[in-house]
Formats: structure tokens, sequence, C-alpha cells
């Protein structure tokens, strides 16, 4: 066992330090740091910047832009990127299509769509979810029958994250509706922009839109488009939404917003229990991101660390244990939130951000879900 | 940055394994090896110091192995699994460290030679009534006259105070501060009693009883003990480790052995829920024990005193979380003292209530907040940011 971190390790850590602090955009920054929602713009010079510096898509294989580096390192640059107050990659592009197209999709849809991907010209959305298919994915209805060399897709898909963004959406449809549900499934790249596309907005209940409803009719979709086999569906879904080991739990933007936390405390600091308080959430964020970095040192080169099912469950509850804790800090101020509201910013964004944050632990696997897998796969039950 | 164990210290973790858990896997055997005096075996104590283990912490020239925390925090995590009696935390971590941090060179020699070769057992008498876990003392008091020293007041409870062949005793020294001294317990006046785990602890009274400075007499080592109270945190965390460990896989194979409505349990998700939220519990003390543990290897006793804080607090949480959780899964038959499980409970809140319990140490975190950001486990020096 060994404490700290190769002098290799050190500086690059130091490297990405001053990258993401000296080089890049200090007004997107600043509206992290603030907590205000960015726009579709700033999320796309923020990735493109990244993207220039070959911090975009790291963790691709090498020959589409990725650098090679182990787990560790990933992490070090995840946790830097966080630290500093710089937007992480869009999820939906880096982190779930990306490595999808790489790994299951013809050389044709890779040269065609992967550096745009990780350019950011292109914005995906991930069409998975529908009304009566959450956690229960594989339930799915959406259809997409084959006609010539098109399929024809209808349904509806739900909760899609900045769909009003989204130029193509990467999709879960059912292709063979007489077989086990799983079987009957297939990964789908729809451009948005085709006729019988339809995109309606949802608010959710911090007044924001960030999710959305996407109907599709009689939609006509190249069958080139199709990723990896016909009815393959499944086994890529499980590749995307499995193959996350890194980054899952947001340690560096918790600890982040729980550092400025004590600087907005003011005077409440002296209040035994909101110490209390603070010290406990230190000290579970301490854990868990120790219990990070001993996923990533152990899951070099091997099999993942069984211990990376408790990332996502303990990082999203202690994520919104802090939105709870600046809510509380914040006290009478939070309901300030009207329009022409005098009170700080940050108190102005309190029960907002509180409220949005119910979504970490629901979606991406909610956290019950993530308890399944733990009592299931690790501990055999 | 690497939390795995070198071979060598898997061969360690092995060989600790292999013998106590011939000894103490059969948990009637265990049970039956704390039933009597002196609530140890004497020949696991003298097998434990074959295999080098007692001498681990101490340096060569004092009879020892000079090994480091991460070696001690091993044997520690593997008595803890079958919740072996001998009082390796308490005589070998603690009493026997003091001895080695501040003992002058003969006593370090003789103290630390016998103690590795297995032919001693230390005590460590340092609580006090209503001391609750300060590094000082003050109801045993240490009167000087010339170079002879003597103690008068009382300790309790002493961890194997009545078997102790010597005594290490911090008291009040005459200038202020708190000195160590050693004590012969032949003449002191020792009434033992079985502890809650199963252990055994005495109260000890002094009254004017000879006793021996350890290293600089008249020396305040406040500080000394508070490192060496650090490192038993830390070491007691890794004990509770063991613990958990075995607790959790007695209750996940309990749920899937024992049936109830024609069933086993584990069809019911809402226990194996709880059980997922045991192994969160148990994973996240983890990470933090195995960190403290490499921090206190980089010898910073500042850094350790702080990692010692985390930890434990983090391992009281869960191991109150584990333990209680632990019975209430196995139902009434946890309630049994032959059945393990209910052991590892009560064992589990010994270790917390040893050296500072979780609102102890939350209470010394709290105190600190304003004096760093955001915590850096990886810091190269000060470990904050
Ligand atoms: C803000 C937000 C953004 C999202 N973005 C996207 C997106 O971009 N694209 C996309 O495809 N999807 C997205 N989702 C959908 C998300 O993946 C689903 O909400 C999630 O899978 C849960 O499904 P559900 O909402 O239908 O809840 P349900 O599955 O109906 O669950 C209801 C409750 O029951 C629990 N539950 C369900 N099954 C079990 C079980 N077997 N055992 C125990 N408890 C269970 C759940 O944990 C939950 O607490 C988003 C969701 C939100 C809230």
């Amino acid at each position: 066992m060994q404490l700290e971190l190769s002098a290799e390790d050190q500086a690059f850590r130091e490297e990405m330090r001053e990258f993401f602090t000296m080089k890049f955009p200090q007004e997107i920054r600043d509206a992290v740091t603030a907590g205000r929602e960015l726009t579709k713009e700033q999320i796309v010079e923020s990735q493109q910047t990244l993207n220039a510096a070959g911090l975009a898509v790291p963790h691709w294989p090498e020959e589409w832009g990725g650098r090679g580096w182990s787990d560790l390192r990933r992490h070090l640059w995840n946790e830097e990127m966080q630290a500093a107050a710089v937007p992480l990659p869009l999820a939906f592009n880096a982190n779930m299509i990306g490595p999808v197209l790489a790994h299951f999709g013809s050389q044709e849809l890779k040269e065609r769509f992967l550096p745009p991907t990780a350019n950011l010209d292109i914005w995906w959305s991930q069409g998975f979810s529908e009304p009566d298919a959450g956690s229960d994915l594989a339930s799915l209805r959406t259809t997409a029958v084959r006609d010539g060399d098109h399929f024809v897709v209808n349904g509806q898909k739900t909760w899609t994250t900045l769909g009003q963004y989204g130029d193509w959406i990467f999709t879960l449809v059912r292709t063979d509706p007489e077989v086990k549900k799983q079987a009957g499934i297939s990964m789908l790249l729809i451009d948005m922009t085709s006729p019988g596309v339809e995109v309606r907005p949802i608010e959710l209940i911090d007044g924001g839109h960030e999710v959305n409803e996407v109907w599709f009719t009689d939609v006509r979709v190249p069958a080139d488009l199709l990723v990896g086999e016909l009815n393959g569906g499944w086994t890529i879904a499980k590749f995307l939404l499995g193959n996350e080991r890194v980054g899952v739990a947001p340690v560096g933007t918790t600890k982040r917003v729980l550092a400025q936390a004590k600087e907005l405390a003011g005077a409440q600091l002296e209040d035994p229990f909101t110490r209390a308080r603070f010290a406990e959430l230190e000290n579970e964020l301490l854990s868990l991101e120790l219990t990070a970095l001993r996923v990533v040192a152990h899951s070099e080169g091997g099999e993942p660390h069984p211990a990376s099912s408790v990332l996502k469950l303990k990082g999203t509850e202690i994520q919104q244990a802090v939105t709870e804790l600046v809510l509380d800090l914040a006290g009478p101020a939070g309901l300030a939130t009207g329009e022409g509201a005098g009170v700080p910013e940050w108190a102005h964004l309190a029960a907002p951000t509180y409220l949005n944050m119910r979504k970490a632990s629901i979606y991406g696997g909610s956290n019950e879900i993530q308890r399944q897998i733990i009592a299931r796969t690790i501990l055999g039950l | 940055m690497d939390f795995t164990y070198d071979d060598e210290q898997d061969a360690l973790r092995d060989a600790v394994r292999g013998l106590v858990g011939k000894a103490y896997a059969d948990f009637e055997q265990r049970r039956r090896t704390a039933a009597e005096e002196p609530g140890f075996s004497e020949k696991m104590w003298t097998q434990l110091a074959e295999m080098g283990l007692l001498g681990l912490p101490f340096a060569e020239e004092d009879g020892g192995v000079g090994a480091g925390p991460v070696e001690i925090g091993i044997v520690a995590r593997e008595l803890g699994r079958v919740l072996a009696p001998e009082p390796y935390l308490t005589s070998v971590v603690l009493a026997g460290g003091l001895v080695s941090a501040a003992g002058t060179r003969g006593q370090r020699a003789e103290v630390l030679g016998a103690l590795s070769a297995g032919e001693s057992v230390l005590a460590f008498a340092h609580d006090e009534e209503g001391s609750r876990w300060a590094p000082s003392a003050s109801a045993v008091r240490a009167t000087r006259d010339g170079d002879a020293w003597t103690l008068t007041g009382v300790k309790e409870p002493v961890p194997h105070g009545a078997r102790a062949d010597l005594l290490v005793v911090s008291a009040a020294l005459p200038d202020g501060g708190t000195g160590v001294f050693l004590v012969d317990p032949d003449g002191v006046q020792r009434d033992g009693y079985t502890t809650y785990d199963g252990g055994r602890a005495a109260r000890v009274t002094f009254d004017g009883t000879a006793a021996t400075p350890l290293g600089t007499p008249g020396q305040d080592l406040e500080p000394t003990i508070a490192t060496i109270l650090d490192i038993g945190r830390i070491m007691a965390g890794q004990e509770a480790l063991g613990a958990m460990e075995v607790a959790l896989a007695a209750t996940t194979s309990y749920l899937t052995s024992r049936k109830q409505f024609g069933v086993t349990l584990n069809t019911f998700q809402a226990l194996n829920f709880r059980a997922a939220d045991m192994y969160v519990s148990l994973e996240l003390a983890s990470s933090l024990v195995q960190w403290a543990t490499m921090v206190l290897a980089t010898g910073d006793a500042t850094r350790a005193a702080d990692a010692a804080a985390r930890a434990a607090y983090q391992v009281s949480r869960a191991s109150r979380h584990v333990g209680q959780e632990a019975i209430q899964l196995h139902g009434g038959i946890a309630m049994t003292a032959e059945y393990s499980v209910g052991m590892y409970a009560a064992r589990l809140s010994a270790l917390d209530h040893l050296l500072g319990d979780g609102q102890h140490h939350l209470a010394r975190l709290a105190a600190g907040i304003e004096g760093y950001g955001a915590i850096d486990p990886l810091a190269p020096t000060a470990g904050r940011g």
C-alpha cells in the first residue's frame, strides 16, 4: 500500500490543474462556481476547448482521440476538472454514445460520427426511457419496422435531457416483438431534424426546462444507422450503462460546493450543529473519494472493483445532502426566488438546486437499482 | 497511490488468518477460551510471539521486528475477524507503543524484548473516572522523593489489568503535565472482571505504589500519549473492519439459508437492501481506515491525528450500523450467546468506546472545519488543500 501519487502522476495532476485553472475560459468557470445554468453555447465552447487540448475524450480508443491513460489518471483528470469548476464533457457524447460507437459501430459509423461527437459538433441525446419503461428499461415499446433500406420508427421517449439542443438521438427501439423482451431490442441513431420527430418540453420542480418528451411518428431512419447487430441492442445498452467506473461519483464538484458553503455560512459556523454537519459531510465525502481511488487503483487493467457500485449510490446521497445543507444555510432567504428578489445569488439558487438535485438518485440506475446490484452481484443475495 | 497489499503483506495476512482461524473460526472454541481465565489463550499468545507478531511494531534493536503500520493493521484486522481475545491492541499497540516511543534504551530492550517474546503481557492503565479519552491523567498522581517515585489513585477500566505482568500507567506529574510509569503489579490492588465483549479489565488502585518513570523522569508525555492513542484508534479501526466483514458475511449467508414463509429470506428485497447498505458502510469505512493507516506510515503526527479522528468517526458509524443490522436481520438467534453475531456487535461496541466514540471524534473534527477549504487526501505534504 502506498499513499502518495508517483512523481509522474503528481506531475500529471499538476499539469491538469494548471490547464483547467489557467487556460480555460474564466467566465464559464465563474458561471459553474455560481451554480448558474450554462447556455448551449457555453457547453459547446467548453467541450471544444477541452477537445482542442486533447482533454475531451481521453478514455476513448487512441485512434479516435483517446490518450491511453490509466484509470488513475482518468480519475485525476476528472477530479481536477470538477475542482476547477470546468464543465465535464457532455456525458451523452463523451461517456455514452462515443464509447459505444467505438466498440460496436461499423467503420463507416465511426468515421462519420466519432470526430464530431468528440468535438460536440453533434449534440447527442439519449432516447432510452419511455413512460412505461424506466428502471425496467427492457419493456420499452417504441418500434422500428424494416421497410426496404429504412427503419420506420413510431413511439415515445421521455425524460430526454437537453433534447431541445439535440442534433441526434441514440435510441433503443423494439425490432422484434415476438421474442423475450431483452432479445428484441436494437440501437438506432436518429437525426432529430427528420420529419416526424417532435420534441416537447417537460417542466421540472425547479422550474427549469432540462428534460423533454420525444415523439416519433413514422420517422424514416436509414438502415445503416443501426449500431451493432439487429436485436443486439440490449448488450449495447448494458455496455453503455455499465462501463463507467471513473467519475460516477461527482466527488470533485461536491467537494468544491461544500468548501464554498463553508464560506457562505458566515456567522452560522458558530453553531456547533452546523459545524458537525459540515464535519460529517466532509468525512463521508473523504471516505467516498478514497473508495473511488481504491476502485481506480484496483481496476488497473483488471476486473472492476466490486465497490464501484457503491460510488453512484453514496455519491448521489452526499451530493444531495450538500445541496440540502446549502438550502438550510440560506434559510428564509432561500424563499426569495422570484424575479426581482434582492438576496445573494447563491441563496436565490439554493432551493432550485436542492430540488433539481433530487434527480441524481433516480436517473442512471436509481439508488434502489444500485442496491439491487450490490445485493445480487456482490453479496450473492 | 495504491491500496493493495504486496506479496509479503498478503503472506502475512494468510499466515495470521491461518493461525487464529484454526483456533477461533469455530465460535464455540473462542467462547470457551474467553470464558476461562485469563480470558485469552496463553498458548496463542506464545504462538503470536513465535510468528513475530507481538514484536511487529518495535525496532529490531529493542527485540522487535520493525514493521510498519500496514503490517500491524493486517494483524489487527485478522484478529478482529475471529474476535481473537488476545490483548494485541491494548498490550502491544498501546502499552508497548508507549514504551517504544518514550522508554529509555534499557527500558525498551527489557520491556519490549519480553513482550515480543511472548513472555509478558502489558496493560495500559490510562482511563480514569470521567476522563473520556483525554490524553492526560489527573486521578492518579505521581509524587517524587529524590529519585524515588510513587503513584496514588485509581485507574479503571484497565484492559487485562489483572493478568498483566507489567503496568504502563499515566499519572499527573507534580509540576504539571502527564508522565508515564512502569509499575510492577505485585502489591498493587487489582480487582479484575469480565467486560461485556467477553474481555477482561480491572480496577487498579495505587496507594503510594513505587513506580519507575518511563523515559526522562518528570517529562510531560501527554503529546506522546496522544499519538499512541491515535495509532490505537486506527488499529482499533482495523480490528473493527475485520469484525464487520465477518458480521456482514454471516448475515448474507443467513439470508440465503434461513427459510420463512416457505422461502429463503433473500427473497425479500427489503432485507437485501439493508444488507446492501451494510456493505456500503463497510466499504467506506474500509477506505478511510486503509488511508489512515498509510497516513500513519508517513510519520507525520499532526496528519495522523486528523486521519485517526476521521477513521474513528467513520468506523464508529459503520460499526454501529453493521452490528445492529447484523442482529436485526438474523432475528432471535442473534440474541443468543452461543451464536456469534451478537458477540460481534458487542465487540464492535467495545472497540468504539475504547479510544473515543463517533461523537467524540466528530466534535474534534467539527472544531477545526474553518482551518481548510476541502480535504485533499493525496496532498504530498499537509494533507489538506
Ligand atoms: C432529470 C432526469 C433526467 C433524465 N434523463 C434521461 C435521458 O436523458 N435519457 C433517458 O433515456 N432517460 C433519462 N432519465 C430517465 C431515468 O433513467 C429514469 O427516470 C430512471 O431509469 C427511473 O425510471 P422511472 O422514472 O420510470 O422510475 P420507476 O422505474 O418507475 O421507479 C419508481 C421507484 O421505484 C423504484 N424501483 C423501480 N424498480 C425497482 C426494483 N426492481 N426494486 C426496487 N425499487 C425499484 C425506483 O428506484 C424508484 O424509486 C432521466 C430522468 C430524470 C429524472
